[in-house]
């Protein structure tokens, strides 16, 4: 599977995400600088890394969500094409308006780096289909916003229609009904604060994170 | 033309750092502080041509994210 990850000024999770994408599909993925304006053909699937991009000025991603790649990346996310953000890459998502909601500072006002313990909270998109429901897994965080916000109808609207893919199983950084992940309406876009792709082999102390990217894998096919 | 542009949480959102200079503010012995909400502040110059319509095309789309943040233009 052709992959591609989008690298902003001050990405800094883009090599641990083209290292994790090699590991799962076999193929080295494009990096797709923010000021280019056009996806490479034959993509199986996008990602979104995580960082501090455009040093998180004016808000977390809100920059990013307005570079010239992002047009490309909203274009094909809405023709169905699997994007992946994780963690900055959420929030560029969130602002780029694929998934409802905002990422606040965290509610302690501290930076939250290490592993926390998740619920797996739908099993039908493409990124959790590998994983069994209401599975825990385990993922490292590193944010200082990731405090989820939606207004209450939004999140009632994501919970009925099974578009919370994770949850906190503890109390982490304050987000709305412990959400960690969400999926869009067609579920092709899902955005999550954890760092799945640092979690895909056994010297980083487990490979829980793997099987999200075997899941698309197996989706999109190789 | 100036303008000063003031972005604020909305009503109901969750301010952790306004709730921290207000603990703050306690600390420093200031009584009577019942509430503390922090926001942005953005200054800019424009054309004076720049309309109402285009101001309020930049909040939206860049300076504010309505999802979480009321804006309030203020010409100069």
């Amino acid at each position: 599977m052709k992959t591609a990850v989008i690298v902003f000024p001050g990405s800094n999770c883009d090599r641990d995400i083209a290292v994790a994408l090699e590991a799962v599909t076999g193929v080295k993925p494009a990096m797709v600088w923010h000021g280019d304006t056009s996806l490479p053909d034959g993509l199986g699937f996008v990602a979104v890394p995580g960082g501090f991009s455009y040093g998180d000025y004016l808000r977390c991603g809100a920059i990013a969500a307005r570079s010239p790649i992002m047009r490309s990346v909203v274009e094909a996310a809405d023709k169905g094409l699997p994007v992946f953000g994780v963690c900055n890459g959420f929030q560029v998502l969130a602002e780029a308006g694929l998934l409802p909601g905002a990422l606040m500072r965290n509610e302690s006002l501290h930076f939250v780096c290490r592993d926390v313990k998740l619920t797996v909270a739908d099993t039908d998109s493409a990124f959790t289909r590998l994983y069994d429901a209401d599975e825990t897994v385990t993922f490292p965080v590193a944010h200082h916003d990731g405090n989820y916000f939606a207004d209450a109808e939004t999140l009632d609207r994501l919970e009925g229609d099974g578009r919370v893919a994770f949850r906190y199983a503890e109390r982490v950084n304050g987000s709305a009904r412990n959400i960690a992940g969400v999926l869009n309406a067609r579920g092709n876009v899902l955005g999550m604060m954890p760092h799945p792709e640092r979690r895909i082999e056994a010297a980083h102390g487990g490979d829980d994170g793997r099987r999200l990217f075997e899941g698309l894998l197996e989706t999109v096919g190789a | 033309m100036k303008l000063r542009i003031f972005v604020t949480l909305k009503p109901g959102v969750l301010d952790p750092q306004g709730r921290a200079i207000h603990h703050a503010l306690g600390g420093l012995g200031f009584a009577g502080v019942e509430d503390v909400r922090a926001g942005k502040l953005i200054e800019m110059e424009v054309a004076d041509a720049t309309d109402d319509a285009q101001i309020d095309a930049m909040c939206r789309q860049l300076l504010a994210n309505t999802v979480i943040e009321n804006y309030r233009v203020e010409r100069a």
